[in-house]
């Protein structure tokens, strides 16, 4: 099938993500693997590859990516060890990665994403060919000039990140769009997420995204690919791959082939540029880890895994679309890590698309405005219902519940929607009684405007029910104030 | 207790010469490093003793250490002594002196393994089998010499100079572990660990008349021992006798949660079964290691410690390995190729060595192209090359799979025998430089070793008898291995102890009187 965009040619694109795990210690060692602390603060002889120092696997490690294979509906290999891939670069402690190469941990996954397609939703399934632990490398800093390799004065090496247990998860080559790419993405990392078993946060680098791209005419063999590297968002990749498949279309249709060769995202440019030619790629010379052996693990310990696994975003989707709640708010909180919240609140009594409705709209935009975060709010299920409740009995308007809620945030989740009310007064005003005295004064006071009522102008009516918004501070019922206003017109009139 | 009688001493006796009050750790520290001062080359001043520079090193200098950390030492046995005094109850070695190969860490002290490469570089932590030793009270006296990351059979290819061997200083004491093996035979330590890839502890240990073991692959903690070939190197024990051996084994073996390939099983006690004698005993003989290039005077000696072994009640045969001719040209794919990428990390980043240069590319290849010495250099090329794409089927996997064949080889044997014997070298100790021009003549030397190392097993060198005396040259030893199978350790120690005893060799080279021998050890005089 052609891609509509590519002028006769069809997109191929397969992705390499890579996921750093959020562990308390690295894959081979003690050292903690928190992010941005000074530089060279975790490491020991084993992360720095000090001579004699030698790794030893960590069991959680090994625990969570057995976890997330599950997740994406791999195989867990009975056996599989580790192997050394050699290469030299200055952030590579030991100059070889212990990674997997024959046998990785999973194999055979896949990933079911759904990608609006002409305002329809479609499903697409990508394979995952295969899961692979390994640890990641330290980072190279370049001193001096412009920050990169390039004119730079000297470089200096951070060890920190060295060791940190990665995991690499490699799809078949079953994209055919810039959105399917995205999508998956997308959904990997709610997955990974929703685990627990890293942040994924491509900002900070705990999940990267390396695509290969290549173009064919239908149903021809695959074309040479081009492998694209800096991807640091989900938006860069959909970007990066659209330039890169037209550029190679433009390229063939010019006579020419194309390249094997790794290339650069600029982001800012918004283009793909040569980072090095794959035929001068080192030969990484694996063979298996000696420092490490045989990791086996029988079906029943992989049923135990098994038996871990929360429910999955796409289950929830479905779960939260039959229970009313719009697709778009649903994806939100599931981005936004408020399932629970939902699901609290839902247990606590409320309707879900009215919770849903709250925390796709003034609970993200709170904790995405500021530099609040979720837990600061100290917002619970119970507070959602609360809120939701009072609303529904009418004793609050929705800007006054906006205020309230605003006031649980101030209060850190120590005040409920209830008290915040309470103490400020923000209650409407239920009583017909009390809102009728107030009616009676506006009503005495706008003599002209109530004569235009009578005179069969019916707007006019809205300025009367402003009058007794801004006299109850816009605690009294909108609705409930017109129905009396027309009431006390009316008994004038008589 | 005179010095000479001190550092004559076995490490038990010593053990118990202190403990019953006869002599004080400190007394018997002092006269180890005495003889040390007096013989091995070194600048003998200060807290730190270093070696001689090569070129000021003397032709009747040992040089078994590359350092001395004689302060240490001294501080070590003074609070031995403190405790001891003080009714603390201590380990069985406590206050016994040993010299540790330089290719096992100990923080604070330099750790070069006989390479500039190193040079500068403090370990910040302790090897696990420095830290047993250091928990047990043994006195670490200091780092011995060794070839370069400890490939070699001669220690002649250490960066700081050839050791010599205390029986004909103008031979070598083998390798690559020389230093530690020449450091016991000269009665610098009663003790000494080395390490063992391809025969590095038996083959020094047969060269210069003393005992030394290859524990099981696994037994013993890799951790903070300097990598040669992961799969193959095991650290183990060098005595002047089985006993003192086993000892020191039972020291520093052990589970290590700290080394992956460490063995978590438990283990026949060492010494429980060393007295219990070969009568009844089957014993092999491996046809293809007896006849394997054996010298003559080599081969005699060992046919009549067969012998004496067959006269103790046991029962030998002629026992065939039909892969073990393989292991050679397997040892030399398989060890390299692990070499190739253990030695990577020296890169001049990090520590050691650097030699600067516009980028780091240029930086780290003519760092590595000056700090490593011709024989590791051609290790790595040959190590880089046989996990090379389009040759790693040809020369590593294939060198694997003949691995596995020997190791079947010696699960087949051990289904008829007990345990193994050969001669641990085909040859006595050879001249310095006689062998440095040609490669494979040195490699052939470990012909006999490299089998137990590809299958694991446990083997060990114990001193068979000596060649007589030759014109200009003097009576040298000969070493004879025991193998044993996976874990076995206690059997092989069981054999070598019984040979021991009936052929009740004297281990001081002064005994046995050439001409070049430690002249010091045969004059009978103290150091001091």
């Amino acid at each position: 099938m052609t891609t509509p965009w590519l002028d006769g040619y069809e997109l191929v694109v397969g992705l390499e993500v890579h996921v750093e795990l959020t562990t308390q210690t690295k894959m081979w060692c003690g050292c903690a693997t928190t992010f941005g602390d000074e530089p060279n603060t975790n490491v020991c002889p084993v992360c720095s590859g000090q001579p004699g120092a030698l790794p030893v696997p960590n069991r959680q490690a090994v625990h969570d990516a057995t976890l997330l294979g599950l997740a994406l509906g791999g195989s867990i290999s009975p056996r599989c060890r580790f192997h050394r891939k050699n290469y030299f670069y200055p952030d590579l402690a030991k100059n070889y990665q212990i990674s997997q190469y024959d046998v990785p941990l999973v194999l055979d996954g896949r990933l079911e994403v759904e990608v609006e397609r002409d305002g329809e939703l479609v499903t697409e399934v990508v394979g995952i060919e295969r899961l692979h632990m390994e640890e990641d490398t330290g980072k190279s800093l370049h001193l001096g000039a412009t920050g990169r390799l390039h004119g730079a004065d000297r470089s200096a090496i951070d060890y920190n990140r060295s060791g940190v247990p990665l995991l690499e998860i490699v799809s078949h080559p079953d994209i055919r769009d810039p959105e399917t790419a995205q999508a998956y993405l997308r959904e990997l990392q709610a997955i990974v997420r929703t685990l627990g078993v890293s942040d994924a946060r491509m900002e900070e680098g705990s999940m990267r995204c390396d695509a290969n791209v290549s173009v064919r005419r239908p149903g021809a063999e695959l074309g040479t690919r081009c492998e694209i590297k800096n991807l640091n968002s989900v938006r860069s990749l959909g970007r990066a791959i659209r330039f890169e498949a037209l550029r190679q279309v433009q390229v063939l249709e010019d006579g020419g082939a194309i390249v094997m060769e790794t290339r650069h995202w600029d982001e800012e440019a918004g283009v793909t540029r040569t980072l090095r030619r794959k035929e001068t790629v080192t030969d990484y010379r694996y063979f298996p880890d000696p420092d490490l052996v045989e990791m086996t693990t029988t079906p029943e310990a992989v049923e135990r895994v098994r038996a871990e696994l929360p429910e999955l975003p796409a289950v929830t989707r479905a779960r939260l679309a039959a229970t009313g709640v719009p697709r778009a708010q649903a994806a939100t909180i599931l981005a936004g890590g408020m399932l629970t919240l939902l699901d609290d609140a839902v247990a606590a009594g409320a309707a879900a698309p009215a919770v849903a409705n709250w925390l796709a709209g003034e609970v993200t935009g709170h904790v995405s405005a500021g530099d609040a975060t979720l837990e600061g709010t100290g917002l619970t299920g119970a507070h959602l219902a609360e809120l939701v409740a009072m609303v529904d009995e009418g004793a609050l308007s929705s800007t006054m519940a906006k205020q309230v809620l605003a006031g649980v945030f101030e209060s850190a989740g120590t005040k409920g929607p209830r008290a915040v009310a309470a103490e400020g007064g923000l209650e409407q005003i239920g009583d017909d009684a009390a809102l009728g005295a107030v009616i009676d004064e506006v009503v005495a006071a706008n003599a002209d405007t109530v004569a235009a009522v009578r005179g069969g102008n019916e707007k006019a009516i809205g300025a009367l029910v402003g009058q007794v918004m801004r006299a109850t501070q816009g605690r009294a019922d909108p609705k409930r104030t017109n129905e009396l206003l027309q009431r006390a017109i009316a008994a004038a009139d008589g | 207790m005179s010095d000479r009688a001190l550092t004559r001493m076995g490490a038990a006796a010593l053990a118990d010469a202190m403990r019953a009050g006869d002599v004080s750790a400190r007394e018997v520290t002092d006269a180890h490093l005495d003889v040390i001062a007096a013989h091995d080359g070194i600048a003998a001043e200060g807290d730190v003793w270093h070696a001689l520079p090569t070129e000021q090193l003397g032709p009747d200098d040992v040089h078994a250490f590359l350092v001395v950390t004689a302060a240490r030492a001294r501080a070590q046995a003074d609070d031995v002594d403190r405790r001891r005094v003080a009714g603390e109850k201590l380990g069985p070695l406590a206050g016994v002196p040993l010299a540790l190969k330089d290719v096992l860490t100990m923080r604070g002290v330099p750790t070069t393994c006989g390479s500039r490469m190193l040079e500068g570089w403090i370990p910040p932590y302790d090897a696990t089998v420095t830290r047993r030793l250091l928990e047990a009270d043994v006195v670490v006296l200091g780092k011995t010499n060794m070839d370069e990351f400890a490939m070699g059979s001669s220690t002649e290819n250490s960066a700081y100079g050839p050791t010599r061997n205390p029986w004909d200083l103008d031979r070598v004491p083998g390798g690559s572990s020389g230093g530690s093996a020449a450091a016991v035979a000269a009665g610098m330590a009663p003790l000494a660990i080395g390490t063992d890839t391809g025969g590095s502890i038996r083959q020094p240990a047969a060269f210069t008349g003393i005992v030394g073991a290859k524990p099981t692959y696994g037994t013993v903690s890799r951790y903070g021992l300097v990598a040669f070939a992961s799969s193959l190197d095991q650290a183990g024990p060098f005595a002047r006798d089985v006993t003192d051996t086993a000892l020191l084994q039972a020291l520093i073996q052990g589970h290590d949660p700290h080394d992956a390939t460490s063995d978590a099983l438990e283990r026949d006690d060492l010494l429980a079964s060393l007295r219990a004698g070969v009568d009844g005993m089957r014993i092999g003989v491996v046809e293809e290691l007896e006849s394997a290039g054996c010298e003559p005077g080599v081969r005699t000696v060992f046919l009549e410690a067969v012998a004496t072994l067959e006269r103790l009640g046991a029962r030998i045969e002629r026992v065939s390995l039909p892969h073990v001719p393989f292991g050679l040209p397997a040892y030399y794919l398989v060890a390299p190729a692990e070499a190739s990428s253990n030695l990577a990390r020296f890169d001049g980043v990090r520590y050691g060595m650097r030699v600067d240069a516009p980028s780091a590319e240029a930086m780290n290849a003519a760092t590595r192209a000056t700090g490593f010495g011709p024989e590791v250099r051609r290790r790595i090329m040959i190590g880089t090359h046989a996990l090379s794409s389009g040759y790693v089927d040809a020369y590593y996997l294939q060198a694997a799979r003949i691995r596995t064949l020997i190791a079947r080889d010696y699960v087949a044997a051990f289904e008829h025998v007990d345990v193994l014997i050969s001669p641990t070298a085909p040859t006595v100790p050879f001249r310095l430089g006689e062998r440095t021009d040609d490669p494979l003549a040195m490699y052939r030397n470990d012909v006999a070793t490299v089998p137990a190392s590809l299958a694991g097993i446990p083997a060990l060198s114990v001193p068979a008898g000596v060649t007589p005396a030759e014109e200009g040259s003097g009576p040298l030893p000969v070493g004879l291995q025991v193998m044993a199978p996976l874990r076995a350790d206690a059997r092989m120690y069981r054999v070598a102890y019984a040979l021991e005893q009936a052929l009740s060799l004297d281990p001081d080279p002064a005994t046995h009187g050439g001409a070049r021998a430690v002249r010091s050890v045969r004059a009978g005089g103290g150091a001091s």
